[in-house]
C-alpha cells in the first residue's frame, strides 16, 4: 500500500529558537526538495528575527508567547498538523543540522506503510557525526536503554530528524513529552504500538545558534529522561484511536 | 547510637514518600522535572535511616552527641527549604508567563473587535 508523496497532504515542522541565521535557509531547502510541502516554523520565544525571517520566506509561523522548551514547541507543530488534517509530517530542526535532501530517506518507510514513525540516525550508516565525547556517550547510553525497553535495536534515540504518518501526528498532538522529548517520544510511540524504523542519515554541523543542551544541564537531562523512561515502564498505554479530521 | 525504632520509622516514612512520588509521576499528576528534588529527598533520608553508623558519624561532625536522629530532622528541613525555594522560582516564572498570556489575549481581542 505504498503511497505517492505528491498525493498526500504533507507538512514540515521546524522548531526554532533564536535561529535567524539559519531558519531561512532551512525553509528554502525544504521547499527546494518539494514545493508541495507546507512548512510551519514554531518560534519558541526567540528574541531575534527568527519569526520574521520565516514568515518572509512564506512559511506558516506559530509564535509562542514565551519559551516552552523543545517538547512544547514540537507539540504545537503537531497540533497544527493534526487540526489541519495533514497525512504526513516531518521534523526538521531550524538550526540547519538536518539536511532536507535526506528527506526521501526518512519518508520512504512511512510512505511504504512499513512504519508509523521513522527516525533518521546519525550512527547506523555512512554518515559521520562529530560531537563532544560526553554527548556521544550519552547518546549511546540512551540508545542501549531504549533498545532494551522497546525490544528493538536503535542507535540514535536523540535524533530530532523524523517523519510520521497520520497516526503519529494524532498521538503527538495529543501527548508529547516535555523538556527533552526525543528519547521519551521514541519510547512512547512504541508503547502506543506505533511501528518505528530507524534509517541512517547524514547530518551537518549546526549552522548557527547553540545546542539546547549545555554541559551543566546534561546531568539533569540524563536524570530526568531516565526517570521518565523508568516510570513509563509502569504505565499502561492506550492505542490511539485513528479518527480522521478531514 | 540511633535507637532502632527511630531508624525503622524513618526508613518507612522515606520509603512511603518515594512510593507516593512514584505513583504521582506514573499517574501524570506530577511532572518529572518537579519530582527530582522530592526523589532526592526520599533517597537521602532513606539512606540515612538505614545506614545507622553513617548517621552517627555525621551527627558527630556537627557535635550532636546526645541524639543523632536529630540530624534526620535537620536534613529533612534543609530539603524542604530547597523545595520551597524551588517552588518560589517556579511560581515567579508562572506569574510572568501569565502576565504575558493576558497581554497577548487583550491584544488579540482588540484585533478581533476592530479588525
Amino acid at each position: 500500500m505504498a503511497e505517492q508523496l505528491s498525493e498526500l497532504k504533507r507538512i514540515a515542522i521546524v522548531p526554532a529558537l533564536n535561529e535567524e541565521q539559519t531558519v531561512g535557509r532551512v525553509v528554502d531547502e525544504i521547499r527546494a526538495f518539494d514545493p508541495g510541502f507546507d512548512i510551519v516554523v514554531v518560534d519558541d520565544g526567540s528574541v531575534d528575527r527568527t519569526a520574521g525571517v520565516a514568515a518572509d520566506r512564506g512559511a506558516h509561523v506559530l509564535r509562542l508567547p514565551f519559551n516552552l522548551g523543545i517538547g512544547g514547541a514540537m507539540q504545537t507543530g503537531y497540533r497544527f498538523a493534526f487540526e489541519h488534517g495533514y497525512d504526513v509530517a516531518v521534523q526538521v530542526d531550524g538550526d540547519g543540522q538536518h539536511d532536507p535532501t535526506q528527506l526521501p530517506t526518512i519518508l520512504a518507510p512511512v510512505l511504504s506503510g512499513e512504519a508509523d514513525l521513522c527516525v533518521g540516525s546519525r550512527f547506523t550508516g555512512s554518515g559521520q557525526f562529530r560531537s563532544s565525547f560526553v554527548r556521544r556517550i550519552g547518546i549511546k547510553i540512551f540508545a542501549r536503554i531504549v533498545s532494551l525497553v522497546v525490544r528493538q535495536k536503535l542507535t540514535d534515540t536523540t535524533s530530532g530528524f523524523r517523519a510520521v504518518n497520520r497516526r503519529g501526528i494524532a498521538l503527538f498532538a495529543a501527548d508529547y513529552p516535555h523538556d527533552y522529548p526525543e528519547v521519551e517520544a521514541t519510547v512512547m510511540s512504541v508503547k502506543h504500538k506505533l511501528r518505528l524504523i530507524e534509517v541512517p542519515v547524514e547530518m551537518r554541523e549546526r549552522g548557527g545558534g547553540s545546542s539546547s543542551i549545555t554541559a551543566v544541564r546534561s546531568v539533569y537531562y540524563m536524570a530526568k529522561v531516565l526517570l521518565a523512561i523508568f516510570v513509563g515502564l509502569f504505565r499502561r498505554y492506550a492505542v490511539p484511536v485513528e479518527e480522521e479530521h478531514r | 547510637m540511633t535507637p532502632l525504632p527511630v531508624s525503622i520509622a524513618a526508613a518507612v516514612a522515606s520509603f512511603v514518600l518515594l512510593v507516593v512520588v512514584f505513583e504521582l509521576i506514573r499517574s501524570r499528576r506530577l511532572r518529572e522535572r518537579y519530582a527530582l528534588l522530592w526523589l532526592l529527598t526520599g533517597v537521602v533520608l532513606l539512606a540515612l535511616s538505614l545506614w545507622r553508623g553513617g548517621l552517627n558519624t555525621i551527627a558527630g561532625w556537627f557535635g550532636v552527641e546526645t541524639y543523632p536522629p536529630a540530624i534526620l530532622g535537620a536534613v529533612g528541613a534543609l530539603f524542604i527549604l530547597v523545595v520551597l525555594l524551588h517552588y518560589s522560582t517556579v511560581i515567579s516564572r508562572l506569574s510572568d508567563q501569565n502576565t504575558i498570556l493576558a497581554q497577548r489575549l487583550a491584544l488579540l481581542e482588540q484585533q478581533l473587535r476592530e479588525g
